[in-house]
């Protein structure tokens, strides 16, 4: 801003007070008082594509539940803007609203001006990771969620126990008794989010699949972890699709957790960890494109690029490999069926899981890819932008909020009157039949989207799907 | 007129104690980084730290922090979503900002006698969901309207783009409750949503006062039924000299659209990137949305058609369904907010000026960017002249700022000149009351002053907007701000 001693003739008459307009542009240039270390620092040209307009305030959920400006993705970014100006301490408070965030998006489908909020929030968790304190307990919790989750094998070690737990009656008995008031809010949360476990939570599906059809493709696909160990049958239904539809399906054995839960934490290093190792084991398998069934580990395959954009040996790489990953129902949606669909008739309802709906921008796929299906009714919610509080472990990390959410979804899924739910992430299904649960509410028959898609091509009934056993054939 | 200084800090700690025992701890922000989310709404040019901000739940709690304000001569600040784009809601320093986001209920919805009682909270969007289903709707809408709220539009007696044959706010608020700056509570209109009553039209004086006057608490506002038809035409012109003689045409012709906009080429760049409405490329992009019986929309369209034409609209599309209509809307209320992606700061203006003096405005306006090098985008409600010029500017370009606040403000200079005004629908707030004296002579202005005292004889509602100031207006001012000592005495705040 101008300082000499010669101002434009009107600018007396108006008295300009643009405010330390100056003083940014100085920090601009030098940022050394900035609250942020140099290692990916939220960019201030990100930043800068927030015009403050505030359309993202009715989308964002933490918004919806409390009505605070900083707890909005508007008020976020002013806060990270302020601490990289050294405006604002990397203190107890800041680290509040950005673990406060459930990263759905929401806000960047509702942003007019294309501000990514993913790299700027992402960037951020990892200096609040660096550079904020957590309480011992807090410590202890999210060290034991990172040293379960992206481990697949250990997941399906804890199937057993659990799955004992589930089907002796233990369950019903401990969840009719009470006892799990007395838990801390987080475990007691973490028994509500169980999955039903399988009784052989060590299958594993083959290393390749041959196409069934005439051959339009090979893909690699993501076993994931969650999902590898809980929901194999999904694993199964998608790779029995691809096949039937003419692709040639690997799955590399040697694969480990895409990272997400770290990417999303702050935990950069080991995310970028995951990455590299996925990078190179699907680089190894000689796919075109790598087919994801889990919205949360799509988004974050989709971001390597980011991720690894300054490691010299990775960054290309990386890039490449997110340009090549694409969700089922993309490459789905992308070619015309090969197989007759058989009709469905059933009323579902089609649960958005933000990391596809907002993250990848995602929405119209799953819905094209379903409309093949006769006879099958899908209905929307009445806000479909709106987080059912999942959103990876937030669930875990923020029972309360996550709750509150969960009921407005809850309240929302009762609204439509279904017969079944369906969703591209398992996180999702967990949380919603959860807060069902919690109402007193039977839970609702649940399903990943390409559950339906491969028993319309399989020809099942509307009862067979409903109440018969989930296969895990090939 | 002499006026008390409100600059002195009375939100003490004792005071702050007392704020927190009204609305609980989690009603009351009053730690420096979150405070900071607060220092501005959507017109982040100014900024200024509030001492407080609270978070109330009901009116009561309102009253109760607004008599605290009057007991200590703390200057409060009402924010609805904080989407403002004149400064309205920027606080005052050492102010409490009275946030209403948490006010957000619709209390009841009567469609027999087709009103809405809702809470100041409520986005605008919101009202007309409430009643949508039954083929109601609420027809002020501000391009913000997804997020702004109710009360805002009070305060600024918010317009949009269907004003034109609607009427902004105020025709459309049948009464409101107001918390007034001593901190009682009463009814401006009918509580009932009786149409006229008799005395004042206090809520007429009201809408619009941007905060001054009071806090709205509560308001019962007027809902309409969806008309039969809408039809709406996007018209591609190669001048903008076209476009203004068919507004100008369509409004001879006798007919009243329930909409006329128009958008020039950055305009229309910005929202096709944001949105993706397939707006045609062209120099001047017309809008016109007909509604009302089916035949006599059908009838006008094709005289609007004929008028098109004749004024060299090379192409003309008909939206062919709602969610086809939907888009164009989307793509034309996302056009400020998408400026970010072709400029990296705008300032947004609102200048009113006679529907006549269009071409010549336009053209003016073209000779003033080409003389200060700054890009002038332009989208504007082209039926009631209401134009929202966008100077375009880049912030780390040394100087550029102030040259595009100048510009900005002698643009609205050229619409008094042209005899129109400073602002159609988004409020002088901190933005504009330095041109206000342009506008208005000194007589004028003393009265609307001494409207604004019967209210509020201690100048704590929203006390720096609205009129000029020489403490705000008459210094000439580069970087920090340092009043004159004789002002922060107190002694002179004159205007």
């Amino acid at each position: 801003m101008s300082t000499n001693s010669n101002p434009l003739p009107s600018a007396d008459a108006i008295g300009l007070a643009p405010q330390s307009v100056l003083q940014e542009l100085v920090q601009l240039g030098g940022s050394t008082k900035s609250a942020f270390d140099a290692h990916h620092a939220p960019e201030m040209g990100l930043m800068d594509q927030c015009v403050h307009c505030g359309f993202c305030l009715p989308a964002c959920p933490t918004y919806a539940l409390w009505n605070e400006e900083m707890d909005s993705p508007r008020g976020r970014i002013w806060m990270m803007r302020k601490g990289a100006l050294g405006e604002a301490p990397l203190d107890a408070n800041f680290q509040l609203h950005m673990d406060n965030c459930l990263g759905c998006m929401a806000c960047m489908t509702a942003c007019p001006s294309g501000v990514q909020y993913n790299k700027l929030i992402e960037d951020t968790r990892g200096q609040v990771e660096r550079h904020t304190e957590r309480p011992p307990l807090d410590r202890l919790y999210r060290q034991m969620l990172f040293a379960t989750f992206p481990h697949k094998n250990r997941l399906k070690i804890m199937g057993i126990p659990l799955a004992i737990y589930q089907r002796s009656g233990l369950q019903t008995l401990v969840r009719a008794s009470g006892v799990l008031n007395l838990l801390p809010k987080r475990l007691s949360a973490m028994e509500n989010l169980l999955p039903v476990v399988p009784l052989n939570p060590f299958y594993s599906l083959p290393a390749e699949v041959s196409a069934k059809s005439h051959k339009r493709g090979r893909v690699g696909m993501l076993s994931g972890c969650v999902q590898s160990a809980y929901f194999s049958h999904v694993n199964a239904a998608t790779a029995r699709v691809l096949a039937a539809e003419g692709f040639e399906v690997v799955i590399p054995q040697e694969q480990e957790c895409c990272g997400a839960l770290a990417m999303h934490t702050g935990l950069e290093e080991s995310a970028a960890a995951h990455a590299k190792q996925m990078i190179a084991v699907f680089e190894h398998a000689g796919v075109d494109t790598i087919v994801i069934n889990s919205a949360g580990c799509g988004s974050t395959m989709k971001e390597y690029g980011h991720l690894l954009r300054d490691d010299p040996t990775w960054a290309a790489r990386a890039a490449a490999f997110s340009a090549r990953c694409k969700d089922i129902s993309e490459i789905l949606a992308e070619h015309e069926p090969v197989n007759r669909r058989h009709p469905l008739p059933l009323r579902i309802v089609y649960h958005d899981a933000c990391h596809l709906r907002h993250a990848q921008q995602v929405f119209a796929e799953p819905r094209k890819v379903l409309a093949r299906i006769a006879g099958l009714e899908v209905v929307e919610l009445p806000d479909p932008n709106l987080c059912c509080g999942s959103a990876g472990v937030y669930n875990l990390l923020h029972p309360e909020s996550a709750e509150q959410l969960g009921d407005i979804k809850a309240e929302q899924m009762l609204s439509v009157n279904v017969q079944a739910v369906v969703s591209a992430n398992p996180g999702c299904l967990l949380q919603i039949m959860s807060s069902l649960r919690r109402r007193g509410e039977a839970e609702l028959p649940a399903f990943h989207m390409v559950e339906l898609v491969d028993a319309s091509i399989r020809g099942l009934s509307v009862e067979q799907l409903l109440h018969g056993k989930r296969s895990l054939d090939v | 007129m002499s006026e008390p200084n409100p600059a002195p800090n009375n939100l003490t700690p004792a005071v702050l104690d007392e704020l927190r025992t009204l609305v609980g701890p989690h009603g009351l922000i009053a730690e420096q980084n979150q405070l900071q989310t607060y220092e501005c709404d959507g017109l982040t040019n100014f900024r200024t730290m509030p001492g407080a901000v609270v978070l109330p739940r009901t009116t009561a709690e309102v009253a109760d922090v607004v008599s605290l304000c009057a007991k200590y001569a703390v200057p409060f600040v009402a924010r609805g979503a904080g989407t403002g784009l004149s400064g309205g809601s920027l606080p005052t320093e050492h102010c409490i900002v009275i946030g209403l986001s948490r006010l957000n209920r619709i209390l009841s919805v009567d469609l027999e006698n087709s009103r809405v009682h809702v809470e100041p909270g409520v986005t605008n969007t919101g009202v007309t969901s409430a009643v949508k289903a039954e083929g109601y709707f609420y027809a002020p809408d501000p391009s913000s309207q997804t997020v702004c709220t109710i009360g805002g539009n009070l305060a600024e007696n918010a317009g949009g783009a269907h004003c034109l044959k609607y009427g902004f706010t105020t025709t459309h608020v049948l009464g409101c409750e107001v918390v007034l700056p001593s901190g009682e509570v009463m009814w401006f209109g009918s509580e009932h949503g009786v149409v006229d009553t008799p005395g004042y039209d206090l809520a007429g004086v009201f809408i619009g006062s941007e905060g001054t006057l009071g806090v709205a608490t509560r308001a019962v506002l007027r809902v309409l039924r969806k008309p039969e038809a809408v039809q709406t035409l996007l018209a591609a012109f190669d001048t903008t000299t076209g476009a203004a003689q068919t507004v100008s045409d369509i409004i001879a012709s006798g007919m009243l659209p329930s909409a006329m906009e128009m958008m020039d080429r950055i305009s229309i760049t910005a929202a096709e990137a944001a949105v993706h409405a397939g707006y045609p490329e062209c120099t001047a992009l017309l809008l016109v949305e007909l509604d009302g019986p089916l035949a006599e929309v059908n009838a006008q369209m094709v005289q609007v058609r004929e008028f098109c034409t004749k004024n060299g609209a090379w192409e003309q599309r008909l939206a062919q369904t709602d969610a086809e209509r939907a888009l164009v809307w989307k793509g034309r209320k996302a056009a400020f907010a998408a400026m970010g992606r072709v400029s990296p700061n705008y300032i947004v203006q609102d200048g009113v000026i006679p529907r006549t003096a269009l071409p010549r405005v336009l053209a003016r306006m073209d000779e003033m960017s080409a003389e200060t090098g700054l890009r002038i985008a332009n989208v504007f409600h082209a039926g009631d002249g209401n134009l929202h010029p966008m100077v375009l500017y880049d912030r780390t370009i040394e100087g550029e700022e102030d040259r595009a606040l100048i510009l900005s403000y002698d643009i609205l200079r050229l619409c008094v000149d042209a005899g129109g005004s400073i602002t159609g629908e988004h409020g002088v707030g901190r933005e504009k009351q330095c041109v206000m004296s342009y506008q208005f002579h000194e007589p004028d202005l003393a009265t609307m002053q001494r409207v604004r005292r019967a209210f509020d004889p201690q100048n704590i509602a929203n006390p720096e907007k609205l009129f000029p100031t020489p403490r705000l207006c008459g210094e000439r001012r580069h970087g920090a701000y340092i009043p004159h000592p004789v002002e922060a005495a107190g002694i002179a705040e004159v205007f």
